[in-house]
């Protein structure tokens, strides 16, 4: 029984082969994860809060929809090192007059910012700076934005500004874009006009310390590979590491159970008698525990770690043997090369270890393979019922935060769809290429 | 036939009874592991609080002097905490809580009511029960019958291209069936708008009976439908690889060259061997069925057993889940239990007494 020129016989099975490439791919992606972002930056940049990514919109699609045609708005920065500044004046008894110019290029038609921001970041004693602030179109339309007073450090939300979206007379993320000869009201139907927008600001620093930076963002409606969620956060982040999470938890799960098996059930069918009664028991007690509610419970009293459940997972799964693999022994027992080792005096121990179990090894191959995805989706099971690890992200727990937040109904359909996806695939491989090895190495499927 | 009926009744009677150890033993655990953070003494210490705090409510308890209440408050809730056994070591507690669980005895809800208006928790849980019986009944049979008509003929026309796909398309049975039902509710619900997000049936429920009737079974459909897609090509495939495996036996080549025709053929000498490992197979995917149901009732609202837990969960009513986890083992106990007695109907392996209680 050659290990290796059986392995290769997978070439045979395209689906196999497929299997195998999004196995490698993930595993690939799984590295990058680890290199991109260490566990720590993971856990710390997705448990961040919301300030950390103000700068992102908010339940953004990702930014291939472009490639479909949707022609939507990614986001737009204008940095302090882009703003020019075109005028710099002394007005006496230490005012200061800067005028500054951020300007930036919206080349989109169809589709309008989700929101419109300047972050401002300034010093001062006693008197804070004030900012005149002036929208001006493509086309030289000329929209007063107001005065704004920039205490400190702090976000202005022009898109929210009551103010303005009288003067524009709609939300102001569509009145400030909007192409005043294109379409009617409203948006779907009303055009963007594409070209350089500017904003002017007429900054009055009234102290000879005083310092302001300013940033704009026009946040657009796609964002990244896989969008933001409803707290900003960039899905990429949770979708990369969701990788190496679920294959470390498959893996490790199907790893030591499979080994568990192989060696109880050779214990009880080499020892026979009661302790094979005792272990044949338990294997059907574990057949039928309730093995999900269980899990439910531990992860409402005890902990909600993802260790903590994987050891749980394998703990239940360690009540008992295979059936299927105690067949196998019952019948190895017999064969000459083991009547040989009782011969020359080898020890129950050492038969089992070392001359039943690996002579199976190679047939319990596809079963492990195949016992990965279940884990995998075991995680993803416990992460929509909430009980998913409250630091971790995991492609489960973001199915569950969009499915809780109504993405289905909101139509923020790539919340789900995308680590859907990638479960889906994992899943797939693994079964793909533990289908074909179980029709490789179990001889009885061989011909069929 | 008398002996025959013996043996039947042997096997049954060991089964049921190793089946009733197993839920003592799921129970056990499910206690012991709500006890690890003390969970179980601290359910029963509420309960009494609750108790003793609406004894106090009485006019005749209010006058009297705050020192006095106190005292008689605390008197009263150590005479109960003994009674209740609380101040017993924990194993003899743990007895106490193995014998209320398997008497789903399972006391008051911390949150939850049920449709009646119960706080029982017992009551909250058995309510849920019809409703989950009949979704997963519907899509385990529906499921059965499918699978095992079309691997008949597929077994028939080994080989041809809807074989050969359906063995490709074996693995879709990997991702479990509540993912399936996410799928299925973007599609039919979101995006079609044809059938209905979840629920049980419409709001309001149509006056009609038979409107009602209508309407519970649209909004059965996703969910059934779930479960049907998730387990059938993998199902199909099962049943197809033990029919072709049982068709190249010896006795079913001379049956054939007999000259029998087709159907005999598979109804007398193919499916009928199969059947013992169907059932066994049949069981084992129940199982995964319940379990799953679980998330797939979460996912489609479907106001079952599942869905119940699932609201344990979200408002941490302990007693409640503890309940549904007695429940679960139960009910998987007595599903396995009826499969049983199938299966040793069926197998004449039990009948004879050969290899009695081994199975495949």
């Amino acid at each position: 029984m050659n290990l290796w020129a059986r392995l290769k016989e997978l070439r045979r099975y395209p689906s196999a082969v497929i299997g195998l490439v999004v196995v490698g791919l993930l595993v690939l992606m799984s590295i990058y994860a680890l290199i991109r972002y260490p566990y720590s930056e993971a856990i710390r940049l997705w448990r961040a809060g919301e300030l950390t990514w103000i700068e992102n919109p908010r339940n953004a699609a990702p930014f291939w929809y472009n490639w479909f045609g949707a022609d939507l708005p990614t986001t737009v920065k204008v940095g302090p090192e882009q703003a020019r500044v075109v005028l710099e004046e002394n007005l006496g008894g230490g005012t200061r007059r800067r005028v500054l110019l951020l300007s930036f290029d919206y080349p989109w038609r169809k589709g309008f910012p989700q929101e419109l921001a300047l972050f401002y970041e300034g010093t001062f004693t006693r008197t804070p700076p004030q900012a005149v602030l002036t929208w001006r179109t493509p086309d030289g339309r000329e929209i007063p934005l107001g005065t704004q007073t920039l205490r400190g450090s702090g976000r202005y939300l022009i898109s929210g500004d009551s103010v303005v979206a009288k003067r524009v007379g709609t939300e102001p993320r569509v009145g400030l874009f909007r192409d005043p000869w294109g379409g009617a009201d409203g948006e779907g139907k009303a055009r963007a006009l594409p070209g350089r927008y500017e904003l002017w600001v007429d900054l009055y620093l009234f102290e000879p310390e005083s310092t302001v930076s300013l940033k704009l963002v026009v946040y657009g409606q796609l964002h990244g590979w896989a969008g933001t969620d409803h707290l900003r956060r960039d899905i990429t982040i949770a979708l990369l590491w969701g990788g190496p999470i679920a294959i470390a938890f498959g893996m490790s799960a199907a790893l030591i159970l499979t080994f568990w098996y192989l060696t109880i059930s050779a214990i009880g069918a080499w020892f026979g008698g009661w302790v094979d009664a005792l272990i044949d028991r338990l294997t059907e007690l574990r057949m039928i525990l309730p093995t999900l509610p269980i899990l439910i419970m531990v992860g409402m009293f005890w902990s909600r770690s993802i260790w903590l459940i994987l050891a749980v997972i394998i703990l239940l799964g360690l009540i008992g043997g295979s059936k299927g693999y105690r067949a196998m022994y019952l019948q190895a027992r017999s064969f000459p090369y083991i009547e040989a080792a009782r011969a020359y005096g080898a020890g129950s121990m050492r038969i089992i270890l070392r001359y039943l179990v690996p002579r199976f090894l190679p047939l319990v191959i596809p079963a492990f393979v195949s016992a990965i995805p279940s884990y995998v989706f075991l995680e993803a099971s416990l992460a929509i019922l909430g009980l998913g690890d409250p630091l971790l992200p995991t492609w489960g727990k973001v199915i569950q935060d969009a499915y809780s937040r109504g993405a289905l109904f909101l139509g923020y359909y790539y919340w789900i769809l995308i680590p859907g996806a990638l479960l889906l695939i994992t899943g797939m491989g693994f079964a793909f290429v533990g289908f074909a090895l179980d029709r490789i190495f179990n001889p009885r499927l061989r011909s069929l | 036939m008398l002996e025959n009926l013996r043996r039947v009744g042997i096997y049954v009677a060991v089964r049921g009874f190793l089946l009733f150890f197993t839920v003592v033993v799921a129970i056990w655990l499910v206690i012991l592991i709500a006890n690890m953070g003390g969970v179980m003494d601290k359910i029963i210490e509420s309960q009494i609080r609750e108790q003793v705090g609406l004894m106090f409510l009485n006019p005749d308890l209010q006058q009297l002097p705050e020192a006095m209440r106190r005292e008689l408050y605390d008197r009263q809730v150590e005479i109960l905490r003994r009674q209740y056994g609380l101040d017993r070591p924990f194993y003899e507690r743990a007895a106490r809580y193995l014998l209320n669980g398997i008497t789903l005895n399972f006391g008051m809800a911390e949150k939850l009511t049920s449709d009646t208006g119960s706080k029982q928790v017992r009551l909250i849980l058995v309510e849920r029960l019809p409703h989950t019986l009949l979704l997963w009944g519907t899509g385990q049979l529906l499921l059965f019958f499918a699978s095992v008509f079309f691997a008949l003929i597929l077994s028939r026309r080994y080989g041809s291209l809807a074989d050969r796909l359906v063995v490709a398309l074996a693995p879709t049975s990997a991702p479990p069936a509540w993912f399936y039902g996410i799928l299925l509710i973007l599609v039919f619900a979101s995006l079609l708008k044809v059938l209905p997000y979840g629920g049980f049936v419409d709001a309001p429920p149509p006056p009609t009976r038979l409107g009602y009737v209508l309407s519970v079974l649209k909004h059965m459909i996703l969910p059934v439908l779930a479960v049907f897609v998730n387990a059938i090509f993998a199902s199909i495939y099962n049943w197809r690889t033990f029919f072709l495996i049982y068709s190249s036996e010896d006795y079913v080549e001379l049956a054939r060259a007999k000259g029998l025709p087709g159907r005999t053929l598979e109804r007398r000498y193919i499916l009928r061997p199969t059947l013992p490992p169907i059932v066994t197979n049949f069981t084992m995917s129940m199982i995964a069925v319940w379990m799953g149901g679980i998330i797939t009732e979460t996912v489609f609202s479907w106001p079952g057993l599942g869905r119940r837990l699932y609201e344990a969960i979200g408002q941490n009513d302990t007693p409640v889940i503890v309940g549904a986890n007695v429940i679960y083992g139960y009910l998987l106990a007595i599903s396995v239990f009826f499969l049983d007695i199938l299966y040793a109907v069926l197998d004449p392996r039990v009948r004879v007494g050969a290899a009695g209680g081994q199975r495949l």
